[in-house]
């Protein structure tokens, strides 16, 4: 019977579930994925995590407790403190593990492998060595696997900047509208745009709306980096690069009708960088900016009607 | 040039002795009060943990007393506090002040810029004199250290409530002032002892508790609601477990001759926190724990509203309490933070304490 991986539908699944699926699997694992997020994932989470906790980590835990209840041999919580160099995740991605392994209770073991490219390049190659070892005795298969893992990632990478967002890919889903009458930027962390449960479905109601929905996922790395280098001080969080270098270059060159920046309530990155992005485009006055801050009691009526207003808004400044 | 920087307890006294030794002209932020907080507040984005606003209500506040340079601090993360020069400056810019921004940490890692971008405010001094003045500030800065530390014995005892903080404060003022290394040693050994000297209740026990949590709330007493004061004044001794001394000497020395200090913290935090999460998380389990194996009655962490690395912590810290039988209790404080109710809990918690010693008490002697 092949050893059954479980991996949380949440936070950085939506960045490499493509690659982590390939690893296991070519070792010979089944993954297994956690169910699309409900209510009820998210109530245990709010209920296992601490009160000011972020919202995707609460959903996090909730998305654990379901895999635990699923009867999966292993899950995958690694620790991802850093994946390139000078940048790292946030604190709570580097304290993940035990705030699943004390948060959760009765988990099935913790796959925590820590992933530190910025301080620890080396030590993080045998990391990922020593975690493929568990399932095959070989080691050329492990680096089979995660030569195979790697070509996933790129595989997806490649479809995302073709246009698609993460749940487009992952989900299969149908992706943009047919014939767009605005462009509009969704920025904010892929965990949140993605899940369609805490998004309020959010994609689909821009979509729905007329808009073509650029994420900055579908932006080349050139960019990104180009429009972060507008800051005066590099930024040391990979997401917060990724947000902020997409702000600015779409501010520039990419020919949006407004932005929609989306931030989830307790996330410490989103409150600093959020609000510069802001500020950077008040002061440019070209592009309107919608700012939701996402939280477990965010009400969806309210979220559409502001998404409805903020497309019309924008739809009447192209007509004039 | 007229200089300012933000208040961090009595870290500003020694920064204001610094930045007037080289000879600047030096406009310190007016004392922390609610309306400082209001201004921060009012200026900071709304979910931006609450040092970052008493800052901004510092730099408004001074500003408008006519500096024109403000000196902050800085990091390379991976917590909050890395970037939070860069919103400042944005939003004071937006304020619209005229003003520049220095932050003291080295740009892109590079220890030699940092050199660079230190010159204007060293330009006055030769070097013989900047070096004489670094070796006072960091004497000073443990001088207050070793001050404070002591008051925090002394005030669990005093007979007359409020002695031990007045006698504090005339010594502090006083360590302040002084100009020389000499004058430093003086006015300490004459400040312990005058300590010493405040009349003390009849001897009887006190209840041991140890403060965890992140940096400036444990530094600046406005923001932690006078935490220590309360406590001491319950006849509590408290420990503090970050100075500044010892942060400098870790961070800075230390680690510069690449030695790795407080390994005990690391080791101690280790079966429940195995990583550094930024900030002061993976100390404040670290810490939590040895508190517990000295016997400590229990620990208070005090973390900013929604602070990234202490919610982590703060995540682990009842599992550290459940093995090691330690009370802990947490207060996450920002500008909404009431005093009354502050107190009350910590009131609560103190009888807890008080109570859980006589039962251990009464158990040990078979009693019960
Ligand atoms: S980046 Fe923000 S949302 Fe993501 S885990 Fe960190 S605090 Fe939470
Ligand atoms: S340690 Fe906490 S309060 Fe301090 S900057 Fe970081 S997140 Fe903010």
């Amino acid at each position: 019977m092949p050893l059954k991986i479980g991996i949380p539908r949440a936070l950085l699944y939506y960045h490499y579930y493509p690659a982590w699926k390939t690893f296991f699997e070519t070792l010979g694992a089944e993954v297994v994925l956690s169910a699309q997020t409900t209510k009820s994932i998210l109530d245990t989470g709010v209920r296992l995590a601490v009160d000011e906790a972020c919202l995707p980590v609460k959903l996090y835990l909730g998305h654990l407790a379901d895999l635990r209840d699923k009867g999966v041999d292993f899950v995958f919580v690694p620790r991802m403190v850093s994946v390139e160099k000078k940048r790292y995740l946030c604190p709570k991605f580097l304290g993940l593990p035990e705030m699943a392994r004390f948060g959760v209770g009765d988990l099935p073991g913790l796959l925590d492998t820590e992933i530190n490219v910025h301080q620890k390049y080396r030590e993080t190659r045998s990391n990922i060595h020593a975690l493929g070892r568990r399932f095959t005795r070989a080691p050329w298969r492990v680096s089979h696997a995660l030569r195979e893992a790697k070509k996933a990632q790129a595989a997806y990478e490649t479809a995302l900047r073709s246009g698609r967002t993460p749940r487009d890919v992952l989900d299969g889903q149908a992706g943009q509208s047919k014939d767009p009458k605005i462009r509009v930027a969704l920025l904010g962390h892929s965990y949140n745009l993605n899940d369609p449960f805490i998004s309020m479905n959010l994609i689909e109601r821009l979509r729905e709306q007329g808009a073509q929905v650029i994420t900055s996922e579908m932006l080349r790395p050139q960019d990104i980096c180009r429009g972060a280098a507008c800051l005066q001080k590099d930024i040391f969080w990979t997401l917060g690069k990724d947000l902020m270098g997409a702000a600015f270059h779409l501010l520039d060159n990419g020919g949006i009708d407004g932005l929609v920046l989306v931030a989830s309530f307790g996330c410490g990155p989103d409150s600093l960088l959020c609000e510069l992005v802001e500020r950077a485009y008040r002061r440019d006055r070209r592009v309107p900016v919608l700012f939701l801050t996402l939280d477990e009691h965010t009400g969806e009526a309210g979220i559409v009607t502001r998404v409805e207003a903020f497309c019309d808004m924008l739809l009447w400044r192209r007509a004039i | 040039m007229k200089v300012t920087y933000p208040h961090m307890g009595s870290l500003s006294l020694a920064m204001h002795g610094l930045l007037s030794g080289l000879a600047l002209e030096v406009i310190p932020p007016p004392p922390i009060t609610r309306k400082t907080i209001d201004l921060g507040v009012l200026h900071s984005p709304e979910f931006a943990c609450f040092p970052l606003k008493v800052n901004m209500g510092n730099f408004i506040e001074a500003l408008s007393a006519g500096a024109d340079t403000i000196v902050m601090a800085g990091g390379t993360g991976p917590c909050r506090f890395g970037y939070y020069a860069e919103v400042q400056r944005e939003i004071l810019k937006d304020l619209g002040f005229d003003f520049q921004m220095i932050v003291l940490e080295p740009p892109q890692g590079q220890a030699d810029l940092l050199l660079e971008r230190l010159k204007p405010l060293c330009a006055r001094v030769s070097r013989r004199k900047l070096a004489s003045l670094l070796f006072l500030t960091w004497r000073r800065i443990k001088a207050m250290d070793r001050l404070h530390a002591r008051l925090l014995q002394v005030r669990a005892h005093e007979a007359e409530q409020g002695s031990a903080t007045r006698a504090y404060e005339q010594v502090l003022a006083r360590l302040a002032e002084a100009r020389s290394v000499r004058e430093l040693e003086l006015a300490l050994r004459e400040g312990l002892a005058a300590l010493e000297a405040v009349p003390a209740r009849p001897p009887g026990e006190t209840l041991k508790i140890g403060l965890v949590g992140e940096i400036y709330m444990l530094l600046e007493p406005y923001a932690n609601l006078q935490v220590e004061k309360v406590l001491g004044e319950m006849g509590v001794t408290v420990e503090r477990s970050i100075y500044i001394s010892a942060w400098i000497m870790e961070h800075l020395v230390l680690s510069s001759l690449r030695l790795k200090g407080s390994r005990q913290v690391k080791k101690a935090a280790a079966p429940y926190l195995n990583h550094f999460v930024g900030g002061h998380g993976w100390e404040s389990v670290g810490e939590t724990v040895l508190y517990a194996r000295r016997g400590f009655d229990g620990v208070i962490h005090i973390l900013p509203f929604t602070c990234t690395p202490e919610i982590v912590a703060q995540s682990i810290l009842p599992v550290v309490s459940a093995a090691t039988g330690i009370p802990v209790i947490s207060f996450s404080l920002d500008e909404q933070s009431g005093e009354a109710g502050f107190i009350t809990r910590l009131e609560a918690f103190v009888d807890l304490l008080r109570q859980r010693r006589s039962g251990r008490k009464i158990y040990a002697s078979g009693q019960r």
